[in-house]
């Protein structure tokens, strides 16, 4: 027996990109983010091949989830087709021999940032958001040591406080995205730049979600079914942003989360901001044998 | 016109019959070589203003802060009489510690920073202390904002400014209302007037004066100004290095002090 | 019949710690008070007189000897009872009527003469209705009602003072020349009220600079005479 029976063929890259012991660390800490829903969990954020604040974190969730049978779909605000997304879909598959898709229904691994797909997601897919900012605590607490001893005391009154002063100057709570949620009702996260209108898709959803902030080297996670409730004042409803009675003006979708595109005259038009989703209806409308998922949202409305 | 019953006032006293409020025995505190607290004792009953005197070092703020359970002594014995506490409270863990605060127990410091988020609205600030007590409803947060406040005398058409904007003897209301917002049984005042000029003083003493009237708030207040304590407090107790060196009612304090160092302050006082 | 007071060889003095020395005020003080009897305390000026009062009410601490305080329930040594007890027996049972006024920033006169009333659990409108009746008995101005004392002249103090010390009577009041320098008419109505309580049944010990201003509540007097002063005493 000679020693090159025992060891692998040399290989230019690790499978997946990430060496071993990275990915070690990265599943310690997702087994433990899953163990204490919403918690924060520190890990040794890894190099990658793309500048830190691109999602980093979330790139290096992925990239340990990843095997050659994974179907990876990767969003930017809910396009396919961006710069940013493309590329990393691409680097995913080049790395780990995964398929590259568009289609929620089809992704057994979806890295997203800014959006959560309209389509339902089922128990057997895995979604992975891009966390800038993963503290809630950051506009009430600079201290970060401080934030985690109130994490650790669940005292999060100042979040409230934050909301308070928003509906004191404003008259309405005016946290557009990353608004503060509670999850399992213990700790208290930042669902990434997701617009309000995605937060319910968290609760109780069959799906498991990774959250990763690669700069602050942190992830947290929400299991299937583990409840996700936004902060909110006993007296003043949740409220998600006013679009169900919008038209996409290009597939002629109603009731999803629309993308406003300013025009000329000063009026605006409106397209889905999930852009596949829109791709799908319009092929259904030209008649191509084209099947859209369950959506979260029916008719504009979250069924509770 | 009413008739003041006669017989009614001169029926037989009642003596102290109820248990003080803050009971604390033998507490003492290092710092390094600095001895900060030895062997404290002090008691406040249910109603009462106790006032702390001492010049600068004496160790009174220490122990009002010992009372605020910001730190725990070397050895010392502290007990509040309030229903579902029992025990020495420097046993409490820094969760027990902190919701016994929250809610039972307000504090007004000298610096406005140390009680104040200075960059939030003043209403924001007063609710923040509902919202640690887990009041939820925005309605009630607002209302029992604007009640604190004014009970603090606080002008209401600027209840949404940042403390950071406002005048000294309005940062000093603005604490105080954060502190009577959840009613507390125990007000802890450091130094509440020290640093605002000699009008606004008088005004915040005032508001002190009738919130303790109008709500019979059991205070402790500690300061080096002679003045405010005599104005305030109906029993003094006199700090000097840590020790308390006498203590009686205020009148006796002032008007025959028996030891030397006492003697010395009030002969200084202007 | 049981007294009200009984003081047995009282004695202060003051120790000067910054003068090495004692001062000696009055020593072997006995005498008893009964419920409704109006004690006159008599002297030459310097003897101590105010400051016995001020001994039997606690502002002074007083050195040796008993004051005991009767009471339905038994006795208590004022001499040496609890602050706490002392302050809860100033409130309801134990009055000090001098002519000085402490005044408080920002409070009415007639808040100030209600403040006695409201402690004892009167509502606010029937104790201002009172202290405004005392006030006017007094002679204090009407306009003057919602003033604040503290801009008042020197006599408008005392009269606020006096309406307010003794709006509520009290089973003991301690009297420290408390007609002195007032005008003829409060002065009357001070002396109507005194009479009033004694005959309530107030027992009362008091200091006067004219005692004929009293001469016919007076049921007994005691004499403070001037002592020896003892030799200074190093601390």
């Amino acid at each position: 027996m000679t020693i090159a029976a025992l060891t692998k063929p040399w290989q230019a890259l690790s499978y997946g990109f990430l060496d071993a012991s990275a990915k070690r660390e990265l599943r310690r800490k997702m087994l433990k983010a899953i163990a204490v829903p919403g918690c924060q969990m520190p890990y040794a954020s890894r190099e990658v091949p793309m500048a830190r604040g691109w999602g980093t974190g979330g790139l290096q969730v992925t990239l340990t989830l990843l095997r050659p049978s994974s179907v990876v779909k990767v969003i930017d605000q809910g396009a396919d087709d961006s710069v940013n997304a493309a590329s990393i879909r691409s680097f995913l598959s080049k790395v780990s021999g995964a398929t590259e898709t568009w289609d929620t229904t089809a992704a057994t691994i979806l890295q997203s940032r800014h959006r959560i797909p309209e389509e339902r997601l089922r128990a057997d897919q895995v979604l992975v958001l891009q966390v800038p900012n993963p503290e809630p605590l950051r506009p009430v607490e600079p201290n970060m040591s401080i934030a985690r001893q109130m994490h650790a005391d669940a005292d999060y009154g100042r979040l409230w406080l934050i909301l308070y002063e928003q509906i004191v100057r404003s008259g309405r709570v005016m946290q557009g995205a990353a608004y503060p949620s509670l999850v399992n009702g213990r700790h208290v996260m930042t669902p990434s730049p997701i617009p309000r209108w995605d937060v319910p898709k968290l609760h109780m959803a069959q799906h498991l979600t990774f959250l990763s902030a690669g700069r602050e080297k942190r992830l947290y996670a929400v299991p299937p079914f583990t409840r996700v409730e936004p902060l909110v004042f006993s007296d003043i409803p949740y409220q998600v942003e006013d679009h169900a009675a919008l038209t996409c003006h290009r597939s002629g979708l109603r009731g999803y989360f629309m993308n406003e595109i300013p025009q000329d005259d000063g009026s605006a038009q409106f397209e889905l901001s999930d852009s596949h989703l829109g791709i799908k209806a319009i092929r259904q409308a030209e008649g191509s044998a084209v099947e859209i998922g369950p959506t979260w949202y029916e008719n504009g409305k979250m069924p509770q | 016109m009413i008739a003041i019953d006669t017989a009614l006032a001169l029926q037989a006293p009642q003596l102290m019959t109820t248990p003080p409020l803050l009971t604390m025995a033998g507490v003492s505190r290092r710092y390094g070589d600095v001895v900060a607290l030895q062997d404290v004792s002090a008691t406040v009953y249910p109603g009462e203003v106790l006032g702390i005197v001492g010049e600068s070092g004496s160790g009174k703020s220490t122990l009002l802060r010992m009372m605020n359970l910001e730190d725990t002594p070397d050895a010392g014995d502290y007990r509040l009489a309030l229903p579902d506490l029992s025990g020495n409270l420097f046993d409490l863990d820094r969760f027990a510690r902190r919701m016994l605060c929250a809610t039972r127990i307000g504090i007004v410091y000298q610096n406005p920073h140390l009680g104040l988020l200075m960059k939030h609205t003043s209403s924001g600030n007063v609710a923040e202390r509902l919202l640690i007590a887990g009041e939820r409803s925005f309605a009630t947060l607002r209302g029992r904002a604007r009640e604190a406040l004014g009970a603090s005398e606080f002008p209401l058409e600027r209840m949404d400014a940042r403390p950071i904007e406002l005048s000294g003897g309005m940062q000093q209301r603005v604490q105080l209302a954060k502190a009577i917002a959840l009613e507390p049984a125990l007000l802890l005042l450091d130094e509440p007037t020290t640093g605002l000029d000699v009008s606004v003083q008088a005004l915040v003493l005032d508001t002190l004066k009738r919130l303790q009237r109008d709500r019979a708030i059991t205070m402790v207040i500690v300061s080096h100004d002679l003045g405010v304590i005599r104005t305030m407090a109906d029993r003094v107790m006199v700090m000097r290095r840590g020790r308390v060196v006498e203590q009686g009612l205020a009148d006796q304090i002032f008007q025959d002090p028996q030891h030397e160092y006492t003697q010395q302050l009030v002969h200084a006082k202007l | 019949m049981t007294p009200v007071l009984e003081v047995q060889n009282l004695a202060k003095h003051f120790q000067m710690h910054h003068l090495g020395q004692r001062l000696h005020a009055f020593d072997g003080v006995t005498f008893t008070l009964h419920a409704g009897e109006f004690l006159l305390l008599r002297g030459p000026n310097g003897v101590g007189k105010s400051t016995l009062l001020r001994t039997l009410y606690r502002s002074y601490l007083p050195r040796a000897g008993h004051v005991w305080y009767h009471t339905t329930e038994g006795r208590i040594d004022l001499a040496t009872a609890a602050d706490v007890d002392i302050a809860l027996l100033r409130r309801r049972e134990i009055g000090f009527v001098t002519q000085f006024l402490i005044a408080r920033p920002r409070v009415a006169a007639e808040d100030i003469v209600a403040e006695p009333l409201r402690r004892t659990g009167i509502v606010a409108g029937d104790a201002l209705d009172e202290a405004r009746r005392w006030l006017a008995e007094f002679g204090v101005k009407r306009d003057l009602w919602r003033a604040y004392p503290t801009t008042f002249s020197g006599g408008e103090q005392q009269k606020v003072n006096l309406a307010r010390a003794l709006i509520l009577p009290q089973r003991l009041m301690l009297l420290d020349e408390p007609t002195a320098s007032l005008d003829a008419g409060a002065r009357a109505a001070l002396i109507r009220r005194l009479a009033d309580l004694k005959a309530a049944g107030v027992a009362m010990i008091g200091v006067f600079h004219h005692p004929g201003d009293v001469a016919d509540l007076i049921d007994r007097e005691i004499e403070l005479t001037l002592q020896e002063v003892p030799e200074d005493v190093a601390v």
